[in-house]
């Protein structure tokens, strides 16, 4: 009802984001690609946490799975980026849906702890598997992107390489988007709201949860994969890390910091999370240590996250106004 | 159109239904009751699929259901509700009842069209039915017990069910409440020819429309027949004047 | 074919890292049996319980048997101070959300501590000598035992004894094992359920300190032991069922010989297979080997 005069604030976002390389800030790129491609990563991990209500400790699997594909397909078999990067989507999809088949087949903490295993089976080959990964030294030396094309276009074409890679991982980055915001309001993602709120009851309105949950961990896993193959390029190198423990720890963190209630809220919280990092590891070496402070107000204070405060904030005000 | 042959069903050694034989004939309406822990609640759910039966055969329409999924059982045409208000809590009333239309349509799988206003006019219209029409905004977890209950009954509509299971309809609901919603249920499954099978503990609903009883004690048939038949059983009479006052 | 000295070498130090593994891991089981919270911070108290057994020996003077007994108890009282503290006035407030909430809360307590101890102790490696009294070793079957690994050996299943004789001959053994099965029930005991888990936060936060604190002789102390740990550790009462004291028992004495002989069989995988083992339990018996299905 309120439709015709909504703000669009998604359109303002990206018609800002664009201009990031117009700053001629080599370090406002380099935060802003580092930004945008976490936050694909943790709107990704929302499609469980927040749509379906699946806890997964394991999402880093999916992350690490899309960027050793792409990293790999790209350094040693020497393939173009578009499609190491469709190759890197569909293969974290495929494992998702292999690992998620027997995910959805448990319930909360031990849906959480296989999802767990999982994510540390994937670690652990890519630690070791050596002639194939580089083992604990990660892929080094990822080339980058040929983005040579992108100098024969006007307004961008005198821009530097990184300005360059980071236009594209936006655009890319705002497709996944498109594509995750059409699914999360479809009916499909309807249901999968209804599985969230009462799984029980779902199956009574002639719904198979499983199967619905593994279409969410396959979808929310393909989208993860997505972003860890722009974060490898972004990167020059992919490393283990990328699917241990801490990192799928640290997106449910963003998720929940941004507010998993809303379907931007990831994005902002991924946001927060990177530009705080960056103000306060330039003060003292123990970021982990505020990190664990804010989530802790989080969790006691704002449950709902920034986005979710700010909504509240929102509805209060308008209430009040309209009183 | 449901046939219950001999179903059992123990938790650890201890028998909660201990073969149990049923037949609900078409468009009737059919009253199962007993005292707490006689075993309605787990006789629910083995006709539902929620537990698998030890031993035993559901047949409904004549298709054989004994071991079907959940889901697969709504499918087919029965509709439920639950003892404890089974809903979508933070879902708003409307939502509630769209999302069973969505899957009872086979949408639930499209994931590229918008959900907003698919099935807006069904919805409203089952919500009407209710008296839920004027709350269709509302986050379903802020609804009075009452409501809650018919929206429970509504999302079980949704599906356009020919049987309908209703554990314990009027639970939790105050003298005035059960009475309405009992009217609003008996018009219901006149309007729309169901079949009701349902448990309840307060003996005035049941003698108000139930036109067949069936008592359960201790995991057992006891008796079944007609209000009339059920009041004037011995057994019945020993079960629940002797055990409950 | 290796030595079977060689072998039944190998088995000795699985068989030490499990009684180890076991003492964390009883204390990580027996909290998420009564409270239902899977505590990430274990394994922080366990680090907590290492550094502070260290603490305490410089303050006493290290090489007499004193002070090693005094500092490990000292620590592991420390600790258990520190998990009540924590239950009582933090965690006991997300009782009724999410377990989402309770998991990240006790992950922020990971973060937190873990800074901590590197404030407080810095991030060299600290070691604690062994208690004069259990220096020395002796040989059996080939295999050189050294006695402090036997005294771990034998602490383990006496531990699990006295856990037994707790929760099958006592009150509150009554109580722990009711809310391990049902919650409702405890209520219904008339147990004071507050002061129960507190309690029971307290003993399980214990036995990691008292885990850290005995470890030191064998294994240096450094930044990073707290992460390392707990993940062993969940895999040890997946194996055996979370919330299951002989489970746990029996998950940690296959996940040190996996860990032992994998090392001998797949020398670069036997973390891997330690993985695949915990995944594989998951999917075919989720309540663990020893577990009961938890009811919802």
């Amino acid at each position: 009802m309120t439709m015709a005069k909504r703000i669009p604030w998604t359109l303002i976002v990206f018609v800002a984001a664009l201009t990031i390389p117009y700053l001629g800030s080599r370090f406002y790129t380099f935060l802003a690609t580092d930004i945008i491609i976490l936050a694909l990563f943790a709107v990704s991990l929302n499609l469980l946490l927040g749509y379906t209500g699946l806890v997964s400790f394991g999402h880093a699997a999916y992350f690490a799975i899309g960027a050793y594909t792409c990293g790999i397909l790209m350094k040693t078999y020497g393939i173009p980026f578009g499609i190491g990067f469709v190759a890197a989507g569909i293969l974290s999809g495929l494992f998702a849906a292999l690992f998620g088949f027997f995910c959805v087949r448990l319930t909360k903490i031990y849906f959480a702890m296989l999802t767990l295993a999982f994510a540390q089976i994937v670690w652990a080959i890519c630690l070791k598997w050596n002639s194939v990964t580089g083992g604990e030294q990660g892929l080094l030396n990822v080339p980058s992107p040929d983005l040579g094309w992108m100098a024969s276009l006007p307004l961008i074409g005198d821009m530097r390489s990184a300005d360059h890679f980071y236009l594209v991982a936006l655009v890319l980055v705002a497709l996944c988007f498109a594509v995750l915001r059409r699914i999360v309001d479809s009916p499909f993602g309807r249901i999968l709201n209804t599985i969230r709120e009462n799984p029980e009851r779902a199956q009574f309105i002639g719904i198979d949860v499983r199967r619905y949950e593994l279409a969410a961990f396959s979808l929310a896993g393909t989208f993860a994969g997505l972003s860890g193959a722009l974060f490898g390029l972004f990167n020059r190198g992919v490393f283990p890390d990328f699917g241990y423990w801490s990192k799928s720890a640290e997106v449910l963190i963003m998720a929940i910091l941004g507010g998993m209630g809303h379907f931007w809220g990831p994005a902002v919280g991924a946001a927060a999370l990177i530009l705080l990092n960056q103000q306060i590891t330039a003060y003292t070496q123990y970021w982990p240590f505020i990190l664990g402070t804010i989530l802790i107000i989080l969790l006691f204070v704002f449950p709902g996250g920034i986005v979710g405060a700010l909504h509240a904030g929102y509805v209060r005000l308008r209430a009040r106004r309209d009183a | 159109m449901l046939e219950v042959r001999d179903i059992r069903k123990s938790f650890n050694g201890f028998t909660a239904v201990g073969g149990v034989s049923l037949d609900v004939p078409a468009e009737s309406i059919t009253a199962v009751i007993g005292p707490n822990g006689a075993g309605k609640s787990t006789f629910f759910n083995l006709l539902t699929g929620h537990l698998r039966a030890d031993a035993g055969r559901v047949a409904f329409a004549g298709r054989d259901i004994t071991g079907v999924a959940p889901h697969a059982i709504c499918r087919m045409g029965i509709g439920r509700s639950f003892q404890h208000t089974n809903i979508f809590r933070n879902l708003t009333v409307f939502q509630n009842v769209q999302a069973a239309l969505i899957a009872h349509a086979g949408q639930a799988r499209n994931f590229w069209s918008r959900a907003d206003d698919l099935y807006r006019e069904e919805t409203l219209k089952i919500l009407e039915s209710l008296g839920l029409a004027d709350k269709a905004d509302a986050v379903s977890s802020a609804l009075s017990h009452g409501n809650q209950k018919q929206l429970e009954l509504g999302i079980a509509l949704a599906s356009d069910p020919k049987l309908l299971l209703l554990d314990e309809p009027t639970a939790g609901m105050s003298a005035t409440e059960t009475r309405e919603s009992i009217r609003l249920l008996a018009r219901i499954v006149a309007e729309r020819k169901l079949t009701l099978l349902f448990t309840e503990h307060d003996m005035e609903v049941v003698f108000s429309i139930a036109q067949k009883i069936a008592v359960l004690h201790q995991g057992k048939l006891i008796a079944e027949g007609t209000p009339e038949q059920v009041r004037a059983d011995r057994e019945v009479r020993r079960v629940y004047l002797g055990e409950r006052h | 074919m290796p030595e079977p000295s060689f072998l039944f070498g190998q088995f000795l130090g699985g068989l030490t890292t499990a009684m180890f593994l076991f003492l964390i891991a009883s204390g990580l089981s027996l909290i998420f049996g009564v409270l239902r919270v899977l505590n990430f911070a274990h394994g922080s108290f366990y680090m907590i319980g290492a550094y502070l057994a260290w603490q305490i020996v410089g303050w006493i003077g290290p090489g007499s048997n004193g002070a090693f007994w005094l500092a490990a108890l000292g620590a592991a009282s420390a600790v258990a101070l520190l998990g009540a503290v924590v239950e009582r006035v933090l965690l006991r407030h997300l009782y009724g959300r999410e377990e989402l909430y309770q998991l990240l809360f006790t992950y922020a307590l990971v973060l937190i501590l873990g800074d901590a101890a590197k404030v407080l102790w810095g991030t060299g490696q600290l070691s604690v000598s062994r208690p004069p009294m259990l220096a020395g070793a002796f040989q059996l079957f080939g295999a050189t035992i050294p006695y402090y690994n036997l005294f771990i050996m034998l602490l383990g299943p006496a531990i699990a004894g006295l856990f037994w004789l707790v929760l099958h001959r006592t009150v509150i053994g009554r109580m722990v094992r009711a809310a391990a099965l049902d919650r409702e029930m405890l209520g219904a005991l008339g147990a004071d359920v507050g002061r129960l888990y507190t309690g029971m936060f307290a003993v399980g936060s214990f036995l990691a300190g008292l885990g850290g604190a005995l470890v030191t002789p064998i294994k240096s102390i450094v930044p990073g032991m707290d992460v390392e740990i707990i993940v062993e550790a969940f895999i040890v009462v997946v194996i055996g069922g979370l919330g299951s004291l002989w489970g746990t028992f029996l998950g940690a004495l296959i996940f040190g010989q996996v860990l032992a002989f994998g090392i001998l069989i797949f020398p670069r995988f036997s973390m891997f297979a330690a993985f695949v083992l915990m995944a594989v339990i998951l999917i075919v018996r989720p309540w663990g080997l020893l577990g009961r299905p938890l009811r919802s």
